[in-house]
């Protein structure tokens, strides 16, 4: 119910200064209780409140600036003696000592506190008060509570130079795991400054202050690997083109960099150590269509060299830009590779001829695919992340991947598989989320996403164990994340439901494939036997004009057709009334791709 | 005197004691049943964590002072009962 009180003011005098007066109190409304309306309540006797007598306080959160801190030893020396005693002189110390024992005070201390010690020492000697209580059920009641998927950010690494550049790919040392490789550069087209510095750094995971090693390139690092074999020794590809590799005993140069005449032309976006009897061989992929094969003992000229051309001509002008790389040491000869275009290219590396060298390739993105990678699990299936999407394929189904993700509002910039389990998957987007996909879970949405920064995240690698994260940002920030133990402990019959899953997926796309291919036999089938009927031209080049004035001739030429046959109909429905029918026009168009329409009636 | 020979020996004597070392207000070891040097040692980082646990048990409370610090570790046990009861 709405109470108003409406007045009246004489337009003459709007906007005239108030004029305030005092008048007794004037009832407006008055609104008496209605007793029926009390039915609908009950006293509530009795009732209880809480009151608290406390002084009121308010909580406060403050966040200080960065603490730098820095390990260090400190070194005793003897000290405490008394000014004029030398601690070297044996006899003075003992006499000191003497002295000190003889002194009442002392006496006494000694007295209380040594009871006390003697009290612990007993108590220790009773009862191991330390002991470890089931010990052996742990393994057994291992009870996966439901709990929340969570990560929480273990460590920053930031930048330390002025000039921030975006921390573009990140390697985990082989053993150990206990550090982080880090490359940085700047990826926007001319747009670094000059005084941008070119290091790239390895840093401890234990200490975010200061990086444990820089590497030194000629041009800042795009991409960099440790070597899987050997934990001294990385490879890096630069912004220039170029390949270099670092021993890390060896200091912070690169031990040898490959000449700038045989290497790649665009900035080398991906290096992969090959898995090989001396464990010295790489191949490294650059925009500039080309992938290359070296061996780290001589850096001078590419081993082996491979041109991303389609047309299989190698031809350097139609060649596809690569934008990733994948190998997987349980398929040797395999490989794949990411192309700028969305088109994900699988190669043969023992084909005889470069024509051979290309088996096939997939088509489904719409922009570069920045990550490719497949399940450490299920090799046949693999993962591409790029423009808003990660898609899952098949080996098998060239036309379109098995699992898609929904469009997203950011760009995809990195994915990677978590090497514990098989269905779950990270990737990261340009307004710097990380997801966390479960596909066992939910498929369509992430099963966890964080907001781990407010810049673009460019880079994320899951570390051995599954458990640890590093995610790299635009502004050079490396973010360490731990992930929830739910994420990262393979579930019972997790194996078996994702390769159903896989499978089921596959014989889907395989059906509609089969089902596409039908239908455009059929369509060419048809679109034949049409044109010979109207006996066009052999050329079969028709100008608009006459194309719209054919398609509006056959438009109206139907629809008397149409029009007679309802005027028929009308006259034999007359004729039999009261019979129900239902009718199904159905009437098509197919000039010019115009849609089929359904017209159904209902008539008595 | 003699009872604080007896109640020091009678510690030391104790199962599962390796040494006894005792240390006075600026650090020095007075008496000790370890060499010199690992006296000193001991002495010296103990005397400051002291401190240090002192100050914090006060901070938190003025009124109250530490009486025993114990310190476990994987190898052994170091007890540290300080003067304040």
């Amino acid at each position: 119910m709405e109470i108003v009180y409406v007045y009246t003011k004489k337009r003459s005098e709007f906007g005239r200064q108030c004029n305030f007066s005092d008048r007794p109190a004037e009832l407006h409304v008055d609104i008496l209780p209605d007793i029926s309306l009390a039915a609908n309540f009950i006293v509530r006797d009795p009732c209880n409140v809480t009151v608290q007598c406390a002084e009121e306080m308010s909580e406060h959160e403050v966040n200080t600036e960065r603490f730098e801190s820095e390990s260090r030893g400190i070194n005793h020396v003897e000290g405490g003696w008394p000014k004029d005693l030398n601690p070297e002189d044996m006899e003075a110390t003992i006499r000191y000592r003497k002295k000190v024992e003889k002194d009442e005070h002392y006496q006494n201390t000694i007295m209380q506190i040594a009871g006390l010690m003697e009290h612990c020492c007993k108590q220790n000697n009773a009862t191991d008060i330390y002991q470890e209580f089931f010990e052996d059920e742990d393994e057994e009641v291992v009870e996966e509570s439901e709990e929340q998927p969570s990560a929480k950010t273990i460590n920053v690494f930031r930048d330390p130079n002025e000039v921030k550049r975006t921390a573009t790919s990140l390697s985990w040392h082989p053993d150990g795991n206990h550090k982080l490789a880090v490359s940085y550069s700047s990826l926007e087209f001319q747009r670094a400054p000059n005084d941008m510095s070119f290091d790239s750094y390895i840093w401890d995971i234990e200490n975010p202050n200061k990086p444990e090693m820089t590497l030194k390139p000629v041009s800042p690092l795009v991409c960099l690997e440790y070597n899987p074999k050997d934990s001294h020794i990385l490879a890096g590809g630069s912004y220039n083109g170029q390949i270099a590799y670092w021993d890390t005993r060896k200091g912070s140069q690169p031990a040898e960099m490959s000449t700038i005449e045989h290497s790649h032309r665009d900035p080398v976006y991906k290096v992969i150590w090959l898995q090989s009897k001396t464990g010295t061989d790489i191949f490294s992929a650059s925009t500039d269509g080309q992938v290359l094969w070296w061996d780290i003992r001589k850096m001078s000229e590419p081993t082996e060299r491979l041109v991303l051309d389609p047309s299989k001509k190698g031809n350097l002008d139609n060649a596809l830009g690569a934008v990733s790389l994948e190998f997987e040491t349980t398929m040797p000869t395999k490989f794949m590779v990411g192309t700028e275009q969305g088109l994900v290219v699988s190669c043969n590396r023992k084909a005889k001829t470069p024509a051979e060298k290309i088996v096939c390739t997939y088509s489904g993105h719409h922009g570069p695919i920045y990550a490719l990678q497949r399940n450490p699990f299920f090799p046949k299936n693999f993962l591409t992340v790029a423009d808003w999407t990660a898609r899952i394929w098949s080996e098998d189904i060239k036309e379109s991947s098995i699992m898609w993700t929904k469009y997203h509002m950011a760009h995809l910039l990195d994915g990677c598989w978590s090497p514990v389990r098989p269905s779950v998957f990270f990737t990261v987007k340009m307004d710097g989320t990380l997801d966390v996909w479960d596909i066992l879970f939910k498929q369509n949405d992430p099963t966890l996403s964080l907001k781990v920064c407010d810049e673009a995240l460019s880079s994320v690698r899951v570390q051995d164990n599954g458990r640890f994260l590093g995610c790299g940002s635009q502004l050079g920030t490396t973010t360490l994340l731990e992930i929830s133990a739910g994420l990262c402990t393979l579930q019972k019959n997790e194996k078996a439901m994702v390769s159903e899953m896989f499978e089921r997926e596959t014989k889907r796309e395989k059906i509609l494939e089969a089902r596409h291919r039908e239908m455009r036999l059929k369509e060419r089938s048809r679109s034949e036997q049409s044109r010979e009927d109207e006996g066009k031209e052999a050329d079969g080049e028709e100008s608009a004009e006459e194309l719209v004035a054919r398609a509006e001739r056959e438009f109206f030429e139907i629809m008397e057709a149409e029009k007679k046959k309802e005027w028929n109909e009308e006259r034999q429905r007359e004729k039999e009334k009261g019979v129900c029918e239902e009718k199904d026009f159905q009437e098509e168009h197919e000039t010019n791709g115009v849609s089929s329409f359904k017209r159904s009636e209902i008539s008595l | 005197m003699a009872e604080v020979e007896d109640t020091l020996k009678r510690i030391q004597s104790i199962n599962g004691v390796i040494g006894t070392i005792v240390v006075n207000a600026e650090g020095i070891p007075i008496r000790s049943t370890l060499d010199n040097s690992t006296s000193v040692q001991y002495a010296g980082l103990l005397h400051q964590l002291t401190m240090k646990a002192r100050g914090t048990v006060r901070d938190i409370d003025p009124q109250n002072d530490l009486s025993f610090l114990r310190i476990r570790s994987k190898k052994h046990e170091i007890m540290v009962s300080t003067g304040g009861l």
